[in-house]
């Protein structure tokens, strides 16, 4: 890692996804971290484990021995109320399956970066988005990052995201699997002053280490509260829709950054469009870049929030396309397509014209995805806008005949 | 049920019991599928009800049974099965029969 002194307030530094992640907890200092260490999250536990043995941050470090453990201790320690953080991937996540929805459901403002990668089995270290798209349920706002400098910025935000007093929810910050987590790239980070002044102090509304005012965290809840309580988490999705567009426009005055529900590229003008998530969402700016010279009018939507799911503003975004393409990184194996088409196209069913829409399920276990890939479903989108016939509503893009 | 309790925007959030020694407050009597009745006229006031009852549900006024705390009896029947046979002060009624009555 290397950091270069050229802007004001913020730094250019040669990073790779899981260091910028690993940089931005370490300026965030949570009280405490308590994590496992799993391929492709590895690093970020690594690095963050040295700034604490060096002394660097005031953080109680938690070696667990499970993820389960991981979630559980950052569930105790956010409702003792301190700041906690976690990190995982894949299988860790998996692991820590009934606790994530403890974090959520007992509305405490966990922060954790999740490294997408392939779930077993059979066994597969490398990436695609199964893991978290098995979460999409679970309560938790999500924010998906094209890059390293997108994960960094998502996780600053995440921190006042999560401890807004209208969400109180926890928040998870995805990158890709080694293609973000390990590749090197140049990003800007912020002065350590101007993250702490930005995320502010954290303080617990109810904390359980309290001696005068003693809480009781995780009662039983039966046939008459439960209901009530899942109806407040929906209302706290519900406020954080706001409260994400926000902190993005204060976190875009002090960065100059933009950020939103999604990003949209080259789409205003654009007849035919592709919705892909995180890297890949790389890749396709540089096909959409090649196709518009040639005087193709293509775009992109890049989504950054799946949970809560804005579909108003979704279907507002894409509802004057002639066509569009859903590329998918995980299968919802429902025959039906995959997790962010089968929700998108449920968003434009309200639209009086929708555009006509097709699935691409692609690179599952951290298969290639290449330009001409790329370049391919936009001719198949270019065929359908056409004829007005869509061929098959599922495609799988790269997979072996 | 719902009538009385109150809805979401008014409870805290995630399940969290913020007032200590709350409990009496949370009405366990609304799952109760049998209710036992009290006759007071047969009563010999033998108190094994009381003794026995695990939910504290038997109301006294002055040490001596006048009734059952319907708030936070569960109809286990156990104060019926302790009921002396020559008292049988106690019997058992199956609790929908009763709010079919009240509706």
């Amino acid at each position: 890692m290397a950091i270069a002194d050229n802007l004001r307030g913020q730094k250019r530094a040669a990073m790779t996804g899981n260091e910028a992640v690993a940089y931005g907890m370490k300026q965030i200092e949570p009280d405490v971290v308590a994590a496992y260490p799993i391929t492709p999250q590895t690093d970020i536990v690594e690095k963050f484990s040295s700034y604490v043995a060096d002394g660097e941050v005031d953080t109680e470090f938690v070696t667990v021995e499970s993820e389960h453990s991981a979630m559980s201790a950052t569930v105790g320690a956010a409702a003792a109320g301190v700041r906690a953080m976690t990190a995982t991937s894949s299988n860790g996540l998996a692991f820590m399956w009934e606790v994530v929805y403890i974090a959520s459901g007992s509305r405490l403002p966990i922060v954790m970066p999740v490294v997408n990668r392939a779930l077993s089995g059979p066994i597969n270290i490398h990436c695609d988005h199964s893991d978290t798209m098995g979460t999409r349920d679970s309560g938790w706002i999500q924010l998906y990052s094209e890059s390293a400098q997108e994960a960094y910025d998502n996780l600053i935000q995440a921190v006042r995201i999560a401890e807004h007093p209208d969400v109180r929810l926890p928040v998870m910050v995805m990158q890709d699997g080694f293609i973000t987590s390990h590749g090197m790239e140049n990003l800007n980070v912020l002065e350590d002053d101007l993250v702490k002044k930005f995320i502010g102090t954290f303080k617990s509304e109810n904390p359980l280490l309290q001696v005068n005012k003693p809480t009781t965290f995780g009662p039983l809840d039966l046939q008459d509260f439960y209901f009530e309580h899942k109806r407040q988490q929906v209302e706290g999705m519900e406020h954080a829709k706001k409260v994400i567009v926000d902190i993005a426009k204060e976190y875009e005055e002090l960065t100059g950054r933009q950020y939103s529900y999604f990003e949209s590229y080259r789409l205003d003008d654009a007849e035919v469009a592709i919705v892909v998530l995180s890297s890949t969402a790389g890749t396709t700016k540089v096909v959409v870049d090649e196709l518009r010279e040639q005087g193709l009018k293509v775009g992109l939507l890049k989504p950054r929030v799946l949970r809560p799911f804005p579909a108003e503003e979704y279907a507002d975004a894409l509802k004057h396309l002639k066509a569009v393409a859903v590329m998918d990184r995980s299968e919802t194996f429902s025959t039906n397509g995959g997790p962010v088409f089968s929700e998108l196209r449920s968003a434009m069913f309200e639209l009086e014209e929708r555009p006509l829409m097709t699935n691409y399920i692609f690179g599952l276990g951290g298969r290639d995805i290449w330009t001409k890939d790329i370049k391919g479903v936009y001719e198949d989108l270019f065929e359908i806008a056409k004829t007005g016939q869509v061929k098959n509503k599922v495609n799988y893009l790269g997979v072996r005949d | 049920m719902s009538k009385q309790k109150p809805g979401w925007r008014d409870i805290p959030e995630g399940g969290l019991i913020i007032n200590p020694g709350s409990a009496e407050e949370y009405k366990t009597g609304d799952w109760r599928n049998k209710r036992p009745v009290f006759d007071a006229d047969k009563c010999i006031q033998c108190m094994l009800c009381w003794i026995y009852c695990p939910d504290n549900a038997i109301n006294l006024d002055e040490g001596k049974v006048i009734g059952i705390d319907y708030d936070h009896c569960k109809g286990c029947g156990i104060c019926v099965v302790e009921c002396p046979d020559r008292a049988a002060a106690l019997s058992l009624e199956d609790e929908h029969k009763k709010n079919e009555e009240t509706e």
